[in-house]
């Protein structure tokens, strides 16, 4: 176990450093000009003199290697540049955007979770039957509607009919309360803040404009943790133990709560770690289509503008997160099963 | 793998025929897109418009589908954005397998650091949310089909590149493998002759299987503005033309409803028909379930 946890910790510097390479290498792509933008903090100073001499300090021209090496110099001082689109340092645009997503993704895993696991027993145990196959009618659905179709249909719908739920993170009210000083920020989540600042009416306008990105994204990522749950059910339900349970005369809902949830849930939670990491993916869309101003928006605006420094950092972020929720995922693998035990 | 019992479990799914049905609708829609639609302009491809003014134009009798944003025919759009669906799909699914294909046989067969550098590199680019790393390689080559083709490909290979790999590594130890070898038969011919018929079928059809969810992300480049180029006609493209006539007009909300639900409902059904297709398969293909 200890060697396993060992080497899953060693992987993680190594894959986070090809990952730095690769994506490096594709600014390879563009011309040594552009490349001058990401060493810079302010764009309005980047005059053809300044970036003679960007390139000339950073050897823009020199062979990629060596570019490389120098702006992972940078990147380990903890210097992205500066994002245009952002307009400030790419750490501090992580640092704005990121708390937003995380409130985001929390907001919809949870119900993934509940509503997945759920619905997956039931299809599983009622299999073939009418809720088995209303359920596979929703999963089949929720992973073939694309998030930028359903979550423009839930606009049109609760913004331009019923005129509740508009896009953004918060009202125009709200957005004067909390930036007047008297609005302490303590986790950057901003449900959690107003809690803690007593303001009520905050609280509500966030969870207003969390409702339907949220919304979306847990109906386009609920289907995959139906389709695990189900799997994983129906795996367990045909083992001799439940036959045993069974055939002692225990009833069929007290054999499916207390013996098979138990067993089938071990893949399923590890599983829930990587929907965290799915739905990384998934905030792109959804966040632009619902303009919140999180990672994903500022990634597509940065690609969009060929911002190069948002680009990257952006990227850099996601694959990050990526990664580490992986390597937990695997970890939570072989502490939750005690059979699998990686490598003795 | 296709023996007469698993097609007939496959056949008897009712969700399955339907899928095939649908895919066989837009392959007809799309062959045929020249006559359904007639191109108009030297570049077939590009959606013609019907007068200058912004606002779409409900449905009509001669327009069947109305016009979205700046007046692109909707109709021209979908049935022209069938052939772009398939174009993209196909090729994504060319490049991708083919370098899957050639990337995991290397390292399957040869092994040692062939195939530990091979699989690092697809370590590493699994790494990204997949949508996150098509959205860098396209922001960096700019827009257009082609580069939207090679960043889905590029983000796609790895999956394959492993399932190959596995399969290699299963066959490798079979016995007839070592017997051929004991007769004195080389790499290539033990390759082609006996690795490749008994591995390459399970990554075929799981690639041929994802050319949904290729046209998806396609999609979703397009609707984000970093696909198609502006008038292509393409399904993504046409939802992001509606996102500006959501709500309406005064008193109407859902006055440019079909600016939205046409181009989103083709690539509903298309993504749906492969997603039953892919669902049947794997039903009638999992031991467990039997």
């Amino acid at each position: 176990m200890r060697k396993f946890l060992l080497k899953r910790a060693l992987m993680l510097p190594l894959v986070a450093l090809g990952v730095t390479f690769l994506l490096f290498s594709l600014t390879g792509l563009l011309p040594p000009e552009m490349r001058a933008s990401i060493y810079m903090q302010d764009q309005r100073e980047l005059t053809p003199e300044v970036m003679r001499e960007l390139i000339r300090i950073h050897r823009l021209d020199a062979p990629m290697i060596v570019r490389y090496g120098s702006w992972l110099k940078n990147l380990v001082k903890g210097d992205l540049g500066y994002s245009e689109t952002a307009r400030m340092p790419v750490t501090s645009a992580i640092k704005t955007y990121l708390s937003a997503t995380l409130e985001l993704t929390l907001f919809a895993i949870i119900p993934i979770f509940f509503i997945g696991t759920r619905l997956g027993t039931i299809s599983a145990v009622k299999k073939d039957k009418w809720p088995d196959q209303l359920t596979r009618l929703l999963a089949i659905t929720g992973y073939s509607l694309p998030t930028f179709v359903f979550g423009l249909l839930a606009l049109m719908f609760f913004y331009g009919w019923l005129g509740v739920l508009g896009p953004g993170r918060y009202s125009f009210e709200t957005d004067l309360l909390i930036h007047s000083g008297a609005f302490k920020s303590y986790t950057g989540l901003l449900t959690i803040d107003s809690l803690l600042n007593f303001k009520f009416g905050v609280f509500i306008d966030a969870v207003k404009h969390l409702l339907l990105p949220a919304g979306v994204l847990c109906f386009g990522s609920v289907a995959m943790l139906i389709r695990i749950t189900r799997t994983s059910m129906l795996e367990e339900l045909n083992k001799d133990y439940v036959r045993t349970a069974r055939a002692k005369g225990l009833k069929q809902s007290y054999v499916i709560a207390a013996h098979v949830r138990r067993n089938a849930m071990i893949p399923v939670i590890t599983l829930v770690s990587l929907q965290f990491v799915r739905l990384l993916g998934g905030v792109v869309i959804t966040e632009t289509v619902f303009d919140f101003p999180g990672i994903g928006r500022w990634g597509v605006k940065a690609a969009q503008q060929l911002d190069l420094a948002g680009v990257m950092g952006f990227s850099l972020m996601s694959a990050l997160l990526f990664v580490l929720a992986n390597t937990i995922s695997d970890v939570l693998y072989a502490v939750m099963d005690p059979r699998i035990r990686y490598g003795e | 793998m296709f023996d007469e019992r698993t097609m007939k479990r496959f056949s008897n799914s009712k969700a399955s025929i339907f899928g095939l049905g649908l895919i066989a609708a837009y392959l007809l829609l799309a062959l045929f897109a020249p006559f359904i639609a007639k191109p108009r302009g030297q570049d077939p491809y590009q959606m013609p418009q019907a007068g200058y003014s912004s606002e779409p134009q409900k449905p009509s009798p001669e327009k069947i589908f109305g016009t979205t944003e700046s007046q692109y025919d909707l109709f021209y759009g979908v049935v022209w954005g069938a052939r772009t669906a398939f174009k993209i799909g196909a090729a994504v699914i060319f490049v991708a397998l083919a370098a899957g294909l050639i990337i995991g046989g290397l390292a399957g067969y040869y092994g040692g650091w062939a195939d530990e550098s091979a699989m690092r590199l697809t370590d590493i680019i699994l790494a990204f949310p997949g949508i996150v790393l098509a959205v860098v390689i396209v922001a960096m080559l700019g827009p257009g089909i082609e580069k939207v083709i090679f960043a889905i490909a590029a983000v796609s290979w790895p999956a394959y590149a492993r399932l190959f790999r596995g399969d290699i590594l299963t066959v490798k130890k079979q016995d007839f493998v070592t017997a051929s070898r004991l007769m004195g038969a080389g790499d290539f011919w033990i390759f082609t002759r006996h690795i490749l018929p008994n591995s390459i079928y399970p990554v075929v059809v799981v690639a041929s299987l994802d050319i949904g969810s290729v046209v998806l992300t396609a999609a979703a480049l397009s609707f984000l503005g970093l696909g198609a180029p502006a008038g292509y006609a393409d399904w993504g493209q046409l939802v992001a033309m509606s996102r500006n006539w959501i709500l309406g007009s005064a008193g109407s909300p859902f006055a440019y409803w079909h600016t939205l639900l046409i181009p989103g409902g083709a690539i509903f059904l298309f993504v749906l028909a492969w997603n039953l297709l892919g669902d049947a398969f794997r039903d009638v293909l999992d031991p467990r379930q039997q």
